[in-house]
């Protein structure tokens, strides 16, 4: 079995799996509660919110639980929103988002809001000029992701952070959930940054776990209200096996981290040089430094990319197509739609996203299993003829 | 890195003589012994002039750390043993300077012969090594009134020992010396802070700590008995002495007026402390009290509360600000944990008005409403006395497991 969909989820560490079993059936008590099953539980809590917070370089109170990446961009950017109403309305985002952040921001402009989604070029990349002209004086928030998790592309969140120096009260958020323990972390976190999201299960913990970074001094008004618990940002009681196991997989993801994101990088590069050249392949994420080390997208021409991961699977591979949406409409969601290429290209596509745990020899297998596939296909659509 | 094979250490506070000279020395053993318990290898050779150390192997920085703490040390020098050649004594001396030196200081060589048999004399020996010295290292300079560095050369009979090192141990006299006392510990601040202080005088303290469950926390104990591990550094062990008080708070909570209701609970206090004194031989009560902190310790709180014993009360910390005692205590090592915020017995049943000025008779016809006498003893029969070592630990902080959980 080859494993090539880590941006959908990775498969749990077993030394995390077996912190969140200890931890589920041993440190069960409340966090919130008064004696002392509830303290342990609570001391367990902030030794895992200051590990996290140390692996990350940040201030322990500037991290919160969630239930991962689609609760911690909602919080971010509808918190936001809703905090900052009555200095004014206006919200950016980009055109190449994640859905969680996308719909949001649909959602938002529903009630009133105004929203900008800004273009990407050829890359999937974003201009920092378009966001200089989109921002006027109504400009609450910013919303750009890090890494984005169809095709690998890295935003330039350096070059928006200066811009953004210039307009301090506009909350900067960067949705950072492909980005973490892949050797790019100063390049989409930098100390402009107010608010960023992680999730869990994207790093070989459980799910239904993540991060929200909220700067110190940065204001959210919280979805959700309750007992108070995260400073009142996220009522609701701990998940802290899921918390302990998560800040244990921060550590071990972050150990050797250039090692393993050059490793991933070899695997790409070794694909990308079978795949180069090949006719009626074109390639979306090239092996570069505009792009993350563990995402590689690309079409083959004349074949739904949903047919492909099934031939795929036959062999026992597992990929994915880079958007389920943009087969069915392909008039928003995809990645590839926003850069403007062809509509037949986009539904081609697929994704092969690696990790630290797969090889090179894994990529050899690939190699050897897709060019029987491609010399099928290649054939009946006549590839390469004229 | 230089591997010292003894220590020597000088005592403080030269002027006694006679016999408490060798109750000073005998105690001073007696406590070094105590802190150094886990060190099973270690001799310890108390002399009239001083005291000789033969690590056996021990490493000497971890012994520095304990004898840094040890009351009654002026000075200690790490030293090494070698054989009586200038061979073994112009080696040694090479390496403990080329350790230590560093460009611009200065120094000079000091030997002294116990012993007049052997081959060299002082100058001999003096002239000899500084040329070896000069021979191998560069930028010496040679300083008699005031050097940086002195390397000590001491030629007894059975040895030759080297050091180049004065340490400053915390003087004061050896906890014992002076006799034996109750301390009043509560667990916050000023409270250790006192208790540092008496034993610096030599006194031997008892620890005598209040505790109301359920009203207090299991964990205020944990920390009062963590804290007296943290002062147990600085003479080997104490007496941790645990008195049950809530039946007594109780009562006065039901029987006394509001207003007095500080002043009677610590007129309890101080008689329970007296009787644990004067049961285990203890002459004096130490407390942390300072003048005016708080409502029970103004001059006139004092007076009503201090009425019911005769015994020498004593307060170390009486006349500090309480900015001078924290900082004390974070010198002592006591101040992080004495900020916990665990409820202890001073603050439950606290009035929201308690009297500053109370009066000495009040006190009195209001305490003699309760059955004084029956309740004293019946704490006195369940109090819990409870040996503390240097560092022991009570609050269970669980930090180890949560590192291997995560």
């Amino acid at each position: 079995m080859i494993y090539f969909d880590n941006s959908a989820t990775t498969k749990i560490d077993p030394s995390v799996l077996a912190t969140y079993d200890k931890v589920a059936t041993e440190i069960w008590g409340n966090p919130s509660s008064l004696h002392k099953m509830g303290d342990r539980a609570h001391q367990l809590l902030e030794a895992s919110r200051k590990q996290i917070a140390d692996l990350l370089g940040v201030k322990q109170h500037e991290i919160f639980f969630t239930s991962g990446g689609t609760e911690s961009n909602n919080t971010a950017i509808k918190g936001t929103a809703f905090q900052k109403r009555e200095f004014g309305k206006h919200i950016i985002t980009s055109s190449v988002e994640h859905a969680s952040v996308a719909n949001a921001f649909t959602s938002l402009q529903n009630l009133g809001y105004r929203v900008t989604r800004l273009p990407v070029d050829k890359d999937g990349r974003v201009n920092v000029n378009d966001l200089r002209n989109a921002i006027d004086s109504d400009t609450t928030l910013v919303s750009i992701m890090g890494v984005n998790n169809e095709i690998g592309t890295i935003q330039p969140i350096e070059e928006i952070s200066d811009l953004l120096s210039n307009y301090p009260t506009i909350q900067f958020h960067v949705d950072n959930v492909q980005a973490l323990g892949k050797n790019i972390w100063d390049k989409v976190f930098t100390p402009r940054v107010d608010l960023t999201s992680l999730s869990a299960h994207k790093f070989h913990a459980p799910r239904g776990i993540g991060v929200l970074y909220k700067k110190e001094g940065k204001m959210l008004t919280p979805l959700h209200d309750g007992g108070g618990q995260e400073k009142g940002l996220r009522s609701g009681t701990e998940n802290l096996p899921a918390i302990a196991g998560m800040a244990k997989a921060i550590r071990l993801l972050l150990e050797n981290e250039p090692e393993k994101a050059a490793k991933e990088e070899a695997i790409k590069e070794k694909i990308i040089d079978y795949l180069q050249d090949k006719p009626g392949i074109k390639i979306f994420s090239p092996a570069n430094a505009v792009f993350a080390p563990h995402i590689l997208c690309f079409s083959l021409e004349g074949i739904r990319g949903e047919t492909l991961v099934h031939t795929l699977e036959d062999q026992d591979i597992y990929v994915s197509t880079t958007s389920a949406c943009a087969s069915k409409t392909a008039d928003e969601a995809s990645t590839l739609v926003a850069m403007r290429v062809d509509d037949k290209i986009a539904t081609s596509a697929i994704r092969l996203s690696f990790d630290e745990t797969n090889t090179l020899a894994e990529a050899d297998q690939f190699i050897e299993v897709f060019d029987k596939i491609y010399h099928h296909f290649a054939k009946i659509n006549h590839l390469g003829e004229n | 890195m230089i591997k010292y094979t003894e220590v020597m250490i000088r005592y403080g506070e030269l002027s006694t003589k006679g016999k408490n000279r060798k109750d000073f020395i005998g105690r001073l053993a007696g406590n070094v012994t105590k802190v150094l318990r886990d060190f099973p290898e270690i001799e310890i050779h108390p002399r009239h002039d001083r005291m000789h150390i033969v690590l056996n192997g021990a490493p000497f920085e971890q012994i520095d750390k304990r004898l840094k703490k040890v009351f009654g040390i002026q000075t200690y020098s790490p030293a090494i043993k070698v054989p009586r050649t200038l061979k073994d004594i112009e080696e040694t001396s090479l390496a403990l300077m080329q350790e230590t030196f560093k460009d611009g200081m200065t120094f000079k060589i000091n030997t002294k012969r116990a012993d007049h048999r052997f081959e060299y004399d002082t100058n001999q020996l003096n002239n000899l090594v500084g040329d070896y010295l000069y021979d191998h290292m560069d930028n010496l300079k040679a300083e008699m009134k005031h050097p940086d560095l002195v390397l000590r050369i001491e030629v007894r009979s059975d040895a030759i020992y080297i050091s180049n090192q004065m340490l400053h141990g915390i003087g004061g006299m050896p906890v014992g010396t002076a006799g034996k006392a109750v301390m009043m510990l509560s667990g916050g601040i000023d409270s250790p802070v006192a208790s540092y202080l008496a034993m610096k005088r030599g006194v031997e303290i008892e620890m005598v700590h209040f505790f109301s469950p359920p009203y207090t926390t299991e964990k205020a104990l944990a920390k009062a008995k963590e804290l007296t591990g943290i002062l147990a550094n600085y003479c080997g062990k104490i007496n941790f002495i645990a008195v049950p008080f809530a039946e007594i708070q109780e009562t006065i909570k039901e029987k006394i007026p509001e207003g007095y209701l500080m002043t009677v609970q610590r007129r309890f206090m101080l008689q329970l402390a007296d009787r644990i004194r004067a049961k285990r031989g203890g002459l004096a009560i130490f407390n942390g009290e300072s003048v005016g902190q708080v409502a029970s310790q103004t001059l006139q709180s004092m007076v009503a509360i201090n009425d019911v014993t005769t015994t020498p009360v004593i307060r170390p910390v009486a006349t500090m600000d309480k900015t001078e005692i924290i900082d004390r205590a974070e010198k002592i090592g006591t101040f992080d944990l004495s900020i916990q915020p665990f409820e202890d017995c001073c603050t439950i049943f606290a009035p929201p008005r308690p009297k500053t000025k109370p009066k000495l008779d009040k006190a009195r016809a209001y305490e003699d409403r309760l059955d004084a006498e029956g309740m004293i003893q019946r704490a006195m029969d369940s109090i819990e006395v409870t040996p503390i070592y240097p560092n022991q630990k009570f609050l269970d902080d669980k930090a180890q497991e949560d590192k291997d959980l995560l």
